[in-house]
């Protein structure tokens, strides 16, 4: 039953850095299952930003008084954090703090979208995405003509890029997710990087459900815009990361507008101060970014590939467990052993529908997510209106998968 | 803590394995109406046929988890035959079987038994879905149909209002 991963990753004393996951349901250990909707986050995590507040806080970038740059520091540290994990080329500049993933992708739309889309433009996006990289752009498309074209989810559920030259040709962007919270398919974003930047369009990834899961390189990877959240990486709710290269940054008007974010201020007028602070007005989510700090922190203490080759065999073990009990299951995603595929399954259990299978595994102290996980579009391309989902992290091990499949061993028994 | 034998009744897995008055009726004489759940993206279809005030027949198409479709499927045996004001006399009482009162919610989240807010024995067996409001987050799928019933009943107010006219 043991976990097979490299000798130094520990599931057991992963497992007890998380409190929550000691946390007793009917009698059960809580089985933790969501980690797609949003991960749990380790002690270290609640200590860096329970310290800030009884240490340090104060607000950034104004006082002169030791803890007002104590906090600055701390804040723009965990801006460092936030970009070398992904190989920023220039995180200091580079990286922008937003209240999650959504804001960003709003951010872009607002900001860049305005300024380079008129009417007659074109962008891509995929029929696999998040609403968070789609309801912004299908508000932009209210205001303005501009087409949106849709990369399609090929029967691999893979996006199929056999015509991908033509679908992005004339297009001045392509926003496609890096890996789906639906399906666990990893964006194979080469071919897209290429073939859009041939065509003059930039390209922006989706990383919610894959800068935590596995190494990204924005620079090998070559895009150039790339956003993640904080909650789904160990950190806390309320902050969100914006990367872009600086030249794309300097020429995209700010988003929101109000304090931090100005050099100069008259009753006729304002301009701008530099990259990234002309993008986070108002007072930032201080203790939050020092909390996504020290999650990043301690996700490159247990290591990004330790934590990507535990998940890879989990995911295996849970695919085959979940195929070889049930015949009434279908998959919704790539195949154990299939490349670029991560830790997200989606489901159908035969016809029980997904709220009574998460209500069922729930007794069974099993946390899965039952319903469109934001994705509509893609739901009704998969024929469906909602799927159960399990998704796994780190801190998960077999027996979690096990309890799940005890889980929907009752599910049928209740429904049958 | 409310354990999964409040929600899932034998009468409601009866219904949700055997759902009556499933299908479609000709429009006219009936409306069709679609009522959506946000929450889960379940979708019913109610096809209401209501002739010199009383409910002629009902029928119900759409998908839902076992409490949508079996409070969809308790809904049309209790209003067909029945005449509009005593339908939306129970459409009353189940929305208030259906509320949760915050009294009742524990400070702690421990989901309590409700008061009685309506007798139980006028329900039939619609009162196996009280156990529905120990799972706050179900109550949208046990209300489902009902809301979709009183938008075909506004519906075709406004129609005999303009009719008239
Ligand atoms: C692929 C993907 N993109 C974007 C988001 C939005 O994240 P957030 O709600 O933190 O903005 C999510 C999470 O729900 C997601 O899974």
């Amino acid at each position: 039953m043991a976990t097979v991963a490299s000798p130094a990753f520990d599931v057991e004393t992963i497992k007890s850095d998380f409190p929550l996951l000691d946390r007793v349901q009917a009698g059960r250990k809580i089985v933790f299952l969501d980690s797609a909707a949003s991960s749990q986050r380790p002690r270290s995590v609640l200590n860096a930003m329970d310290d800030y507040y009884q240490t340090t806080h104060a607000n950034v970038h104004r006082g002169v008084y030791a803890i007002a740059e104590e906090a600055t520091r701390r804040y723009e540290e965990a801006r460092l954090l936030a970009g070398r994990l992904i190989n920023a080329p220039d995180p200091a500049r580079e990286i922008i703090f937003t209240k999650n993933v959504t804001e960003a992708y709003n951010l872009v739309a607002y900001s860049w979208g305005r300024k380079n889309l008129h009417d007659g433009d074109v962008i891509v996006l995929t029929e696999t995405e998040h609403h968070a990289n789609l309801v912004p752009w299908l508000m932009l498309q209210e205001e303005r003509k501009i087409t949106i074209r849709y990369i399609a989810m090929d029967d691999d559920y893979r996006l199929d890029l056999s015509d991908i030259e033509a679908v992005v040709d004339g297009a001045k962007l392509v926003s496609v997710t890096a890996a789906s919270n639906v399906l666990g398919t990893i964006t194979d974003l080469e071919p897209i990087t290429r073939a859009a930047h041939r065509a003059g369009a930039l390209v922006m990834a989706d990383g919610a459900q894959l800068v935590p899961h596995r190494r990204v390189d924005v620079q090998a990877l070559d895009v150039d815009l790339l956003g993640y959240t904080g909650h789904k990486l160990m950190g806390p709710t309320g902050i969100g990361v914006l990367w872009a290269r600086a030249e794309i940054l300097e020429e995209m008007p700010p988003f929101l507008g109000g304090g931090e974010m100005i050099s100069d201020v008259r009753l006729d007028g304002f301009s701008t101060t530099d990259i990234p602070w002309k993008f986070e007005a108002g007072t930032p989510p201080i203790a939050e970014a020092v909390g996504l700090g020290a999650a990043i922190t301690y996700l490159e203490s247990i290591g990004i590939d330790n934590i990507a080759a535990h998940e890879q065999s989990l995911t295996n073990y849970a695919i085959r467990s979940l195929q070889e009990r049930f015949d009434e299951i279908e998959i919704f995603g790539p195949g154990a052993d299939a490349e670029r595929r991560g830790g997200v399954i989606s489901f159908r259990f035969g016809d029980i529908h997904p709220h009574d299978v998460a209500q069922v595994l729930d007794e069974h102290a099993v946390c899965v997510r039952a319903g469109h996980h934001c994705a509509k579009p893609l739901m009704r391309r998969l024929g469906v209106n909602a799927t159960t989902r399990a998704s796994l992290y780190l801190y998960n091990d077999e027996h979690d998968i096990d309890a799940l499949v005890a889980g929907l061993e009752g599910v049928r028994k209740m429904f049958s | 803590m409310a354990g999964l034998e409040d929600l899932y009744r034998e009468i409601i897995l009866d219904h949700y394995r055997s759902p009556r008055n499933r299908g479609e009726l000709p429009t006219p004489p009936a409306v069709r109406v679609e009522g959506f759940n946000p929450l889960c993206g379940d979708e019913i279809v109610l096809y209401l046929d209501v002739e010199n005030g009383s409910v002629r027949d009902v029928k119900i198409s759409g998908q839902g988890c076992s409490i949508s479709q079996s409070s969809a499927s308790m809904m049309t045996a209790a209003i067909k035959g029945k005449d509009i004001a005593e339908v939306r006399g129970l459409i009353r009482s189940f929305k208030s079987m259906m509320t949760i009162h915050e009294a009742q919610l524990e400070p702690d989240g421990a989901r309590d038994e409700p008061a009685a807010l309506v007798d139980p024995d006028s329900f039939g067996e619609l009162a196996a879905l009280q156990g529905v409001v120990k799972f706050p987050v179900r109550i949208k799928c046990a209300t489902l149909s009902w809301n979709t019933l009183v938008q075909a009943l506004d519906e075709l107010e406004t129609k005999a209002m303009n009719s008239d006219s």
